[in-house]
């Protein structure tokens, strides 16, 4: 895995990082994309011009308070006709925690979210293991890896029928699932899912949060040295050149 | 002014979490006779006019866009609710 900024070639990429109405950690997200090498640009959710951005982050929050449902009514933003126009034209997008629950109301991944099997909010350092390792936001890792990165949720039970599981697995889609302990009672202990391209990821657990030493979850080099989130966006940059 | 009412449960194979909450709190209070609860959203869309098939055709399919998830959640119900005064 690489923990630093890629060569100075990618410097010019430009990750767009979407704030909605109740976004929490789209300064966070920006913060990750900076040190991962990248340029962060912030897109506004009534705003459908994406600014020629080549990629986009969709972070966490509680978008319009959640009132309806966790990313019910962001789905409808002008921004989202434009990410879910670009995402199927292949454009890398990762929706963290209530990113990916609207990623999920946008029909861009299957299932959706609930609330916690035990009802409570949930805020601990996670343990995931990698299970893809190829797509867009996870090229940098290796399969099997197992990372660290924060958690924090109410709503953050992934649910999804039988049929819709069993795709997911047999088509290598599930991207990180939860090790040592399922936080909120999600199927088959999933944690991160992808589109069929690869391009598409959401996942609950917060990388963007486990991006830069002192202010992360605590590491093998020692208390809040983890810096296991920065590979999502190492990884973009790397799927951003090759492509 | 009419008023139509839509009505959302969990789907049924869904666990409701909501719902265990609130029977596991009921026979606290001395309702033992529940065995299970289902919790579930009751939303009321008003209009200016009569509530037209038209209304009622839009707020189903209200109901199906914005007002549920067809993966988590059933519309159960949408009709009428205008209150008649005499």
């Amino acid at each position: 895995m690489s923990a630093g900024p890629l060569d100075a070639t990618l410097n010019d990429a430009r990750i767009g990082v979407l704030t909605f109405p109740g976004t929490l950690d789209d300064r966070d997200a920006a913060r990750a994309v900076r040190l991962a090498g990248g340029e962060p640009v912030a897109l506004w959710h009534a705003d459908g011009d994406l600014r020629r951005v080549d990629a986009v982050v969709l972070p966490g929050g509680f978008s319009y308070g959640d009132y309806l449902r966790a990313g019910a009514i962001s789905r409808f933003a002008p921004a989202m006709a434009a990410v879910v126009d670009a995402a199927k034209g292949g454009m890398p997008v990762l929706g963290i925690c209530n990113g990916f629950q609207i990623l999920t109301e946008a029909h861009l991944l299957p299932g959706s979210m609930i609330k916690n099997d035990h009802l409570h909010f949930v805020c601990r350092e996670q343990v995931l293991s990698v299970e893809n390792a190829q797509t867009a936001w996870t090229n940098q890792y290796t399969q099997g890896q197992h990372i660290t990165v924060p958690l924090k949720n109410q709503d953050g039970q992934f649910v999804a029928d039988e049929h819709t599981l069993d795709e997911l697995e047999g088509e290598g889609r599930v991207v990180f699932r939860y090790q040592g302990w399922n936080p909120n009672g999600s199927r088959r202990d999933i944690a991160g899912i992808t589109n069929e391209r690869g391009n598409v990821v959401g996942l609950m657990p917060h990388p963007e949060h486990a991006v830069e030493a002192g202010f992360g979850p605590d590491g093998a080099d020692g208390v809040r040295s983890g810096t296991d989130g920065l590979g999502f966006f190492t990884s973009v940059l790397a799927s951003l050149v090759r492509a | 002014m009419g008023r139509v009412v839509v009505e959302v449960m969990p789907k049924p194979e869904i666990l409701d979490p909501q719902g265990k909450a609130v029977v596991g709190a009921l026979p606290r209070l001395g309702f033992t006779q529940f065995t299970g609860v289902r919790q579930g959203k009751r939303f009321e869309l008003e209009v200016e006019g009569d509530v037209t098939p038209e209304v009622l055709d839009a707020a189903r399919r209200a109901a199906e866009t914005l007002l549920s998830n067809p993966i988590i959640e059933d519309v159960v119900a949408v009709f009428d609710a205008t209150e008649v005064h005499a």
